[in-house]
């Protein structure tokens, strides 16, 4: 190997996986492993793929051939150790690899190992020369970069010279690299080893390891890797499935909280619901939970969300694990919601699957599958308690997070609906993913004056505003409609309860009006009355006014008449005139 | 099986009698598979020469293939060690890998010599 293609590790950056320089690698584009490996495998070097029989580790090599030619236009050599050319063929047609058009396009040799141990006697010394023409006039006939050796040990029940073989095989691996095709060795575990002659211990570069596990008398596949030279890479298990389409693992996505973060708005599809979401509806790319209690209305919520997401074009995809697609088609047009178009026009996706058919993590992987091949703007899983059985919610809760992690990476709102079991809590989930969960919605029916009703709040919406407002939630002939509750001294009142108390409301306000009205009138009475009266003392008061004036008058008269006669008298007497000014002294403080 | 359809590469060390004729039962016909002239293949050509000479004199159709030439052959023959001897008369066919220069194990493969 050169040394360009060993990075050394210096383990200080903390950065993910994408942030170093990494070994060059080869993508398998198996759904999943290039994720968990960050690109793919070790280019130019072998890798060990080691697990117990049905594990899956032949089609695992397929799909990377197959991927490999189809995908990333590298040819590859299939060399089976126990399965004829034609057995492998039918094998994986179930797969839809068609592997008689890749070899006759020169995209794949299969070269099958036939040692009929009844055949052979050893006499003398050999080697495995024969084994390194065979692979490399493979290569070198279609200029292969790939190459899968399943299952090379196979020769150590075929040839009895272990230690022979186990050098031969070192050899081969180094002949490999120096070949620079990246290779897949498939091996089966041994007691107390990873492979049953210790294979590992040559392959250094990149073990995983594959498993095939039964819990609950459901079986579920497992993949680790073990370990990566000079690489990050995943280190948990991480279950797979083998479909139809071959392999996928979960997550599709790394691990990391790491996906784009948008501030785009997708409307509910209820206008009175946007409202209450700021106007605008839920974040794009956000977790939608939709909780309630039997019938209460979420499946509804559901086909508004998704019928005005094909409105606008979009796609949109409906996990269903109770009801069938046409069921659901009509129920929903009987509150006006016409899906059926959308499924005409390729916008609408419905995947039905009973709950008891597969496993959880099938179930999972499907839907997962499902979003990658149709890539839809929106997802709707309805409902999620379907998926859990006894036992089993903590799988369900980490299935979950991963579904709903790799939905966000996509950018895909998705809105799941959860159905609360009557008598628990209604603000929680059997799984408790709320916190994986974005915008809550709680639907709740409240029985009152004989009837239920529906009403719809928030719980919780992270990021934006929102109504703290209790909603009456109405099932019309024109979908979901919102209306405001009546909330007063008796408590919330919803249904007939609150039109009767709209109405007693009503009556109410129009006798309170009358009253304000009479008492008006009562008032403008009185007033003209104390306004009457008030003239009247006005009058009286001026009589009064114009009498005490009369004699005020009379005395003015009779003081200047007084007055008048003293000038008079002192005249008569003679006296200065300077003296004038005391006759008025006298007035006022002696004469009288 | 079409052993005489295989062209048969001449490596030098090699002057293995052929006897012509129809197929009798006791007509051998081999075909040693080497890979070059690493001493393994040429230990196993001169072996093989010393068991015909010795015990199928006159009776046997012999070629030495080159799988170095004819690489395309090592997959269509089913040729995994080097060197290989088989024995594809009498039948059944039989394999026998090594350089044969364990001649006792030689002899009973071929069936030469009673297994003891």
């Amino acid at each position: 190997m050169s040394p360009k293609q060993k990075p050394k590790a210096t383990g200080k950056e903390t950065g993910n996986i994408t942030s170093r320089p990494q070994l060059p690698k080869t993508p398998t584009g198996i759904l999943g492993l290039d994720e968990i490996t960050g690109g793919g495998l070790p280019k130019g070097r072998p890798t060990l793929v080691c697990g117990g029989a049905g594990c899956g580790k032949t089609v695992m090599g397929m799909q990377f051939l197959v991927n490999g030619a189809n995908l990333y236009n590298e040819a590859g050599v299939f060399m089976s150790f126990q399965e004829s050319e034609q057995e492998l063929i039918s094998n994986v047609e179930a797969f839809g690899f068609d592997l008689k058009d890749l070899i006759q396009r020169k995209k794949l040799v299969i070269d099958s190992i036939a040692v009929e141990r009844s055949e052979i006697e050893e006499a003398g010394k050999y080697d495995l020369e024969g084994l390194f023409i065979r692979l490399g006039h493979a290569i070198d006939s279609i200029n292969a970069k790939r190459v899968v050796l399943d299952t090379i040990e196979s020769l150590f029940s075929d040839l009895g010279n272990p230690p022979l073989l186990r050098a031969e095989i070192s050899r081969l691996f180094r002949w490999l690299k120096k070949k620079g095709v990246t290779a897949i060795i498939t091996g089966e575990p041994g007691v107390a080893m990873l492979t049953r002659q210790g294979l590992e211990e040559y392959i250094s570069d990149c073990v995983i390891k594959l498993d095939n596990r039964i819990n609950d008398q459901i079986s579920s596949r497992r993949l680790r890797v073990i370990k990566y030279r000079g690489s990050e890479h995943g280190t948990n298990e991480y279950p797979f499935l083998i479909d139809e389409g071959g392999l996928t693992i979960l997550p599709i996505t790394s691990a990391t909280l790491k996906h784009l973060v948008s501030s785009h708005r997708v409307p509910t599809g209820v206008q009175r619901l946007d409202a209450m979401f700021g106007g605008k509806g839920f974040y794009k790319g956000s977790s939608v939970l939709v909780s309630g209690t039997a019938g209460t209305g979420k499946s509804s919520l559901a086909a508004h969300f998704v019928a005005v997401a094909c409105s606008r074009g979009e796609r949109a995809i409906y996990f269903t694990f109770e009801e069938a697609a046409e069921q659901i088609i009509r129920n929903m047009r009987s509150i006006g919601i016409d899906l059926e178009q959308w499924v005409r026009r390729g916008l609408l996706q419905f995947a039905a699957h009973r709950p008891t058919t597969y496993g959880l993590e099938k179930h999972l992987l499907m839907m997962q599958r499902s979003i990658y091949d149709f890539d839809p703007a929106v997802v709707v899983v309805d409902p999620l308690n379907s998926l859990v059985m006894d036992g089993n919610q903590m799988d369900v809760k980490g299935m979950l997070m991963r579904l709903v992690n790799f939905m966000k990476t996509k950018g895909i709102t998705s809105l799941f609906t959860n159905l609360t079991v009557g008598g628990r809590s209604l603000e929680q989930t059997d799984i408790r993913i709320s916190s994986l969960i974005d915008t809550w919605i709680l639907l709740r029916d409240i029985e009152n004056g004989g009837e239920r009703n529906r009403t719809l709040c928030i719980l919780k919406s992270r990021g934006m505003a929102h109504s703290n407002q209790v909603r009456e939630f109405l099932l019309t002939d024109k979908g979901v409609q919102l209306s405001d509750v009546y909330v007063g001294p008796s408590g919330v009142l919803t249904g007939t309860a609150r039109v009767n108390q709209e109405a007693a409301e009503k009556a109410a306000e129009l006798i309170r009006e009358q009253e304000l009205k009479r008492g008006r009138e009562l008032l403008a009475g009185k007033r003209s009355i104390v306004e009457a009266q008030i003239a009247a003392m006005r009058a009286e008061f001026k009589v009064q006014e114009l009498a005490s004036q009369k004699v005020t008058d009379v005395q003015e008269a009779i003081e200047t008449l007084a007055a008048e006669q003293r000038k008079l008298m002192a005249h008569a007497r003679g006296r200065d005139l300077s003296a004038l000014g005391a006759p008025k002294r006298l007035k006022k403080g002696k004469s009288k | 099986m079409k052993a005489t359809t295989v062209k048969a590469t001449t490596v030098k060390a090699t002057t293995v009698k052929a006897v012509h004729g129809n197929a009798s039962p006791d007509l051998y016909v081999l075909r040693l598979y080497v890979a070059g002239q690493t001493p393994k293949s040429l230990a196993a050509i001169t072996n093989l020469k010393r068991i015909c000479d010795e015990h199928l004199a006159g009776r046997h159709q012999s070629e030495v293939i080159d799988l170095l030439q004819n690489p395309q052959l090592a997959r269509k023959d089913q040729i995994l060690a080097i060197p290989t001897l088989v024995r594809l008369q009498p039948l059944p066919v039989h394999k026998i890998i090594g350089d044969l220069s364990d001649t006792e194990r030689a002899l009973i493969a071929l069936g030469l010599r009673e297994r003891p």
